[in-house]
C-alpha cells in the first residue's frame, strides 16, 4: 500500500497517466529531453494507441486506489492509426459521465491530446492535473479495500 | 514462474545523478520472480550489453527487464541483445527511468522512489509476456516522391540509380521547385538554372522515374512495405502525349492578362501556358480560370492552331492507384505571406519586394530580361535598402518563432550581385545577426562588406513610407546608437519561409507528424534525421526544416539511401504485437470488424467441440489478417465478450501495470 502523505503532511496522490505510443508518449520524452519536469506522482502506461485504453482499466486503477487517471492520445486526425483517438474521445465521454454519476468527480479523470512535438504542454498538462487531484484529496469512493488487503498480505 | 533479470543503466550521470540505481536494483531484486538485478554505467554499451547477456545465460533468465532511457530510443537495441542470447526478443521490458523520471525531477528521493515504481511496473508486465514471431511481408520495390523540387529530384535520381521504379509527383505544372526561380546561388554565384535544369532532363529521361505533374496524392492507404496511393491527375485539358511543347498556343492565345505564377505576378502569362521555357514535362497547360473556350464556349483559337492535336477541353481529371514500398515526403516551403507586415508597406509599394521576387527580377528570364529596374516605373534604383528577419526569429503571432537560415546568405548575394553589376548603387542591409555557418560562407559574406562595399546596420526598421516615388526608411543602427533615415529607390524583405500549405494535410494523410510549425518531425533529431517516425516514410529537404540548396541535397541523397535500404529487402519483419481472438469466447458478433480501420479482421465458420450428445458444433468466429492488423487495439475494447487482445499490450499485461503502480 502506497504511503499517500510526504512527511510534511501533505497528499501525494497516485496518478495512472495511458499514453499513446506515437505522439503522447514521445510527447513526454519530449518533455523529459527538454528537462521540463512535473510532479513524480505520474507514473506512464505506454498503449500502442489511445484507443487501447479499455474503460475497465480506468475502473481497475480507480479500484486499486489511484487518485486521478489521464488519458493521452494524438490530436484528433493525427492518429498513427488514423482513427482510433476518436473512439477514445466518445468512449471516454460516456465513461467519464457514468462515473460522474457514481460519484467520483469528474476532474478526477481527463483526456488530453499531446503530440510528439508538445512537450511542453504535456508537463503543462501534468502539472495542472496533479494540482486539481490535490485539491481534491484522497479517492475513497471506488477503492476495492478487499484487493488492497489481498495485496498487503 | 518466470526467472527474471532487471538491468539498471546509470547513463553516465543522466540517470545516476538523480536516481539511486543501486537502491533501484535493490528492490527490484525483492520482486515477484526476479532472479537477478544489477546496474551498469551504460547498458546501451557492448560492455552493457554482454552483460546482459552473460546473465541470461547463467541465470537462465526468461524474461528482462532494462530501466533506463526511453524504448523509443533503444528498445530496438536491446530486442537484438535478449535475441543473441537466445531469448525471444519479446521477452523484454524496458523501464523509462530517464526521459521520464531522471530528466524531469530533481528531488533525488523522489525520482528514486518513482524509478522503483517504474521498474517494478515492467517487471509486473514482464512476468506475463510471452514469445512472440513476428510475420514477414514483402516490399513492392518501388518509391513515391511527393514533390518535384531539388529535393524530390535528387531522392528520386538516387532511387532510380540503384535500380528501383521511382514515381514523383508534383502538383505544379513542371518539376524544378522553388530552385527553378532562383537567379544566381551562394557562395559560388552559379546560376540555379544551369544546375537544376540538367537534373530536371536526368530525371524526366530516367528509365526507372515517372513524373506525373500537375498531380497530388489525395490518399494514402497500407504500412510500410506495401502503401496503396491515390494520386489525382489535375486535367491540364492539354493531352501531354501530344503535346510537343512548341509554344504556338501561348503566342496566339487572346486571354494575355494573367498573374504569372513563375515571375511571382511580376508579369502576364496567357490563359494556355508553358511555365518557363526549360519546364519539365514542357507541356502547356490551360489555366481553365482564364481561358475563353472554358469560360464562355467561344474561341478554342489554341485548338485550332495546335499542329499535334493535343489540345481537349474536355479533358477530365483521372485518378491512378499504384502500390509503393517506401514513400519520400518532398514538399518543400514557400515564404509567408507579408499582408501581416504593413510596417514595410508590402501591400502598398510596388517598390518594396520580397527576395524571391527581387531573383525573378534579376534573372535573365525574369520580367525584365535581367536588369534590374523598379517594378513601379521601371527606372534603375539607386539606392536599395534589405530588411532582414521580416517574420523569423518572431516572437508574436505574426510571424515564425525560428531562424529562416537561408536569408543572410542570399541577400549578402544579392547585395554583391547589385554591387557588381550597378557599382553606382548604393546597398544597405538591416539586420539583427549575419548568421553565415556553412562551407565557405563567411568568406562570402565578408566579400559583401569588404570587397563590394555593402553597408550593414545591425538594427531593425520600424517603418517604411513610401513618399513621392521614393520609400522612406526608418531604422535604427544599434552600433551607433541613433536613427537611420534612408530615402530608398527600392526595399527588400527577406520574408520567412514556412513548410508548404499541403504538409499538414499530407501528414495526417501518412500519419506522420508535424511539429508546432508544420515542419515534418525526425525518428530521431540527430540519429534518424531523415526518416519520419512512422515506418516507411522518409523526409527530404525543407520539409523537415529550413535548409539551404547544398543541405537540402545532401539530405535528399541520405533519404534515398534509407529508401535503398528498405526497397532493397525481399520481406520486411512486421510487427508481432498484433490483434489476437480467442475463438471459444468470440460470439461472431461483428463489431470488432466495424471499428478496425484496416480491415484486417472476418469472420469464418469454424467446428468446436461442445459438451452433450452433439459433440461438436458450427459457429462464426472472428479472424485476424496478421499482415494486416498495426495492433492498435481498437477492437479489444470493442469486443463485448472479451475475446479480442493484442499480443505484447495484453489486458492482463496493462492491469498488472496498473496495479503495480498503484500498489
Ligand atoms: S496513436 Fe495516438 S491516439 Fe491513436
Amino acid at each position: 500500500m502506497q504511503i499517500k502523505i510526504d512527511e510534511n503532511g501533505n497528499f501525494k496522490p497516485t496518478i495512472v497517466a495511458f499514453c499513446c505510443n506515437w505522439c503522447s508518449y514521445a510527447g513526454a520524452d519530449l518533455a523529459g529531453t527538454s528537462r521540463l519536469s512535473y510532479p513524480a506522482n505520474v507514473k506512464i502506461v505506454r498503449v500502442p494507441c489511445s484507443c487501447r485504453v479499455n474503460p475497465l482499466f480506468i475502473l481497475r486503477a480507480f479500484q486499486r486506489g489511484a487518485d486521478g487517471v489521464i488519458l493521452c492520445g494524438c490530436h484528433p486526425g493525427d492518429c498513427h492509426y488514423t482513427t482510433g483517438n476518436y473512439y477514445t474521445r466518445r468512449r471516454m465521454t460516456l465513461l467519464f459521465n457514468m462515473l460522474d454519476y457514481l460519484g467520483i468527480e469528474r476532474d478526477r479523470t481527463r483526456v488530453e491530446w499531446v503530440s510528439a512535438a508538445e512537450g511542453a504542454k504535456m508537463a503543462r498538462v501534468m502539472n495542472e492535473f496533479v494540482a486539481r487531484i490535490c485539491e481534491l484529496g484522497e479517492n475513497k469512493r471506488l477503492e476495492d479495500l478487499r484487493c488492497k488487503k489481498s495485496l498487503e498480505e | 514462474m518466470q526467472r527474471i533479470g532487471v538491468f539498471v543503466c546509470w547513463c553516465g550521470t543522466n540517470i545516476a545523478a538523480t536516481v539511486d540505481v543501486k537502491a533501484v536494483a535493490e528492490a527490484a531484486r525483492k520482486e515477484p520472480g526476479v532472479v537477478f538485478a544489477t546496474d551498469y554505467q551504460y547498458m546501451c554499451s557492448e560492455a552493457g550489453q554482454k552483460l546482459i547477456r552473460d546473465a541470461i545465460a547463467e541465470h537462465k533468465l526468461t524474461g528482462v527487464v532494462i530501466c533506463s532511457c526511453s524504448p523509443r530510443m533503444h528498445e530496438a537495441t536491446f530486442r537484438k541483445t535478449v535475441e543473441a542470447a537466445g531469448l525471444n526478443p519479446y521477452m523484454l521490458e524496458v523501464a523509462n527511468i530517464r526521459e521520464q523520471c531522471s530528466w524531469i525531477h530533481k528531488d533525488r528521493t523522489e525520482a528514486t522512489e518513482k524509478a522503483v515504481v517504474l521498474a517494478r511496473t515492467a517487471i509486473a508486465k514482464v512476468s506475463l509476456n510471452v514469445p512472440l514471431t513476428a510475420g514477414e511481408s514483402p516490399v513492392t520495390k518501388r518509391a513515391l516522391v511527393i514533390g518535384g523540387g531539388i529535393a524530390g529530384i535528387q531522392s528520386a535520381l538516387d532511387i532510380a540509380d540503384a535500380g528501383y521504379e521511382v514515381d514523383i509527383v508534383e502538383k505544379q505544372p513542371t518539376i524544378g521547385g522553388k530552385m527553378t526561380q532562383i537567379d544566381k546561388t551562394f557562395p559560388t554565384l552559379d546560376c540555379a538554372a544551369c544546375i537544376l535544369t540538367p537534373k530536371m532532363v536526368d530525371a524526366a529521361q530516367h528509365e526507372k522515374i515517372t513524373i506525373y505533374s500537375y498531380s497530388e496524392v489525395t490518399e494514402v492507404t497500407g504500412f510500410v512495405g506495401a502503401f496503396k496511393a491515390r494520386i489525382k491527375r489535375k486535367a491540364r485539358f492539354v493531352d501531354e502525349t501530344k503535346c510537343t511543347g512548341c509554344g504556338e498556343c501561348t503566342s496566339k492565345c487572346p486571354s494575355k492578362k494573367n498573374k504569372n505564377e513563375f515571375n511571382l505576378g511580376l508579369d502576364n502569362r496567357t490563359a494556355i501556358y508553358i511555365p518557363f521555357a526549360q519546364a519539365v514535362p514542357k507541356v502547356a497547360v490551360i489555366d481553365a480560370e482564364s481561358c475563353i473556350k472554358k469560360k464562355t464556349g467561344k474561341c478554342g483559337l489554341c485548338q485550332k492552331i495546335c499542329g499535334a492535336g493535343a489540345i481537349d477541353y474536355e479533358q477530365k481529371d483521372e485518378y491512378i492507384e499504384r502500390e509503393y514500398g517506401a514513400i519520400v515526403v518532398a514538399t518543400g516551403y514557400n515564404p509567408i505571406d507579408l499582408a501581416k507586415y504593413d510596417e514595410y508597406a508590402y501591400s502598398q509599394s510596388p517598390d518594396v519586394v520580397t527576395s524571391l521576387e527581387l531573383e525573378r527580377l534579376m534573372n535573365a528570364a525574369g520580367p525584365t530580361k535581367g536588369t534590374l529596374l523598379r517594378p513601379s516605373d521601371g527606372t534603375h534604383p539607386h539606392t536599395i535598402v534589405f530588411i532582414q528577419c521580416v517574420g523569423s526569429r518572431c516572437d508574436d503571432a505574426r510571424g515564425k518563432p525560428y531562424c529562416s537560415k537561408i536569408c543572410c546568405m542570399y541577400t549578402a548575394k544579392h547585395a554583391m550581385l547589385i554591387r557588381e553589376k550597378y557599382p553606382d548603387t548604393e546597398v544597405h542591409v538591416f539586420y539583427i545577426d549575419v548568421r553565415t555557418p556553412g562551407k565557405n560562407f563567411d568568406e562570402f559574406y565578408r566579400r559583401a562588406v569588404e570587397q563590394y562595399g555593402v553597408d550593414y546596420i545591425k538594427g531593425m526598421v520600424g517603418k517604411v513610407v513610401p513618399h513621392d516615388g521614393k520609400l522612406l526608411v526608418q531604422g535604427s543602427d544599434l552600433i551607433a546608437n541613433e536613427q537611420v533615415r534612408i530615402e530608398a529607390d527600392m526595399v527588400v524583405l527577406a520574408a520567412a519561409i514556412e513548410p508548404d500549405k499541403s504538409a499538414r494535410s499530407i501528414a495526417t494523410m501518412l500519419t506522420a507528424s508535424i511539429d508546432t510549425n508544420d515542419f515534418f518531425t525526425e525518428a530521431h533529431p540527430k540519429l534518424r534525421p531523415v526518416e519520419s517516425p512512422t515506418a516507411g516514410v522518409f523526409l527530404s529537404g525543407v520539409c523537415q526544416g529550413p535548409k539551404d540548396i547544398p543541405e537540402t541535397v545532401a539530405q535528399a541523397s541520405a533519404c534515398a539511401a534509407k529508401v535503398i535500404g528498405l526497397l532493397a529487402k525481399d520481406k520486411l519483419k512486421g510487427n508481432p504485437c498484433v490483434a489476437h481472438v480467442n475463438e471459444e469466447m468470440c460470439n461472431g458478433c461483428s463489431t470488432c470488424e466495424k471499428v478496425c480501420p484496416y480491415g484486417a479482421i472476418t469472420y469464418q465458420d469454424k467446428e468446436f467441440r461442445v459438451p452433450g450428445p452433439k459433440r461438436t458444433e458450427i459457429r462464426r468466429v472472428a479472424s485476424v489478417n496478421e499482415a494486416v492488423c498495426q495492433g492498435c487495439g481498437a477492437c479489444t475494447v470493442a469486443c463485448m465478450s472479451g475475446a479480442m487482445d493484442i499480443k505484447g499490450f495484453a489486458n492482463k499485461q496493462i492491469f498488472a501495470e496498473v496495479d503495480a503502480i498503484c500498489r
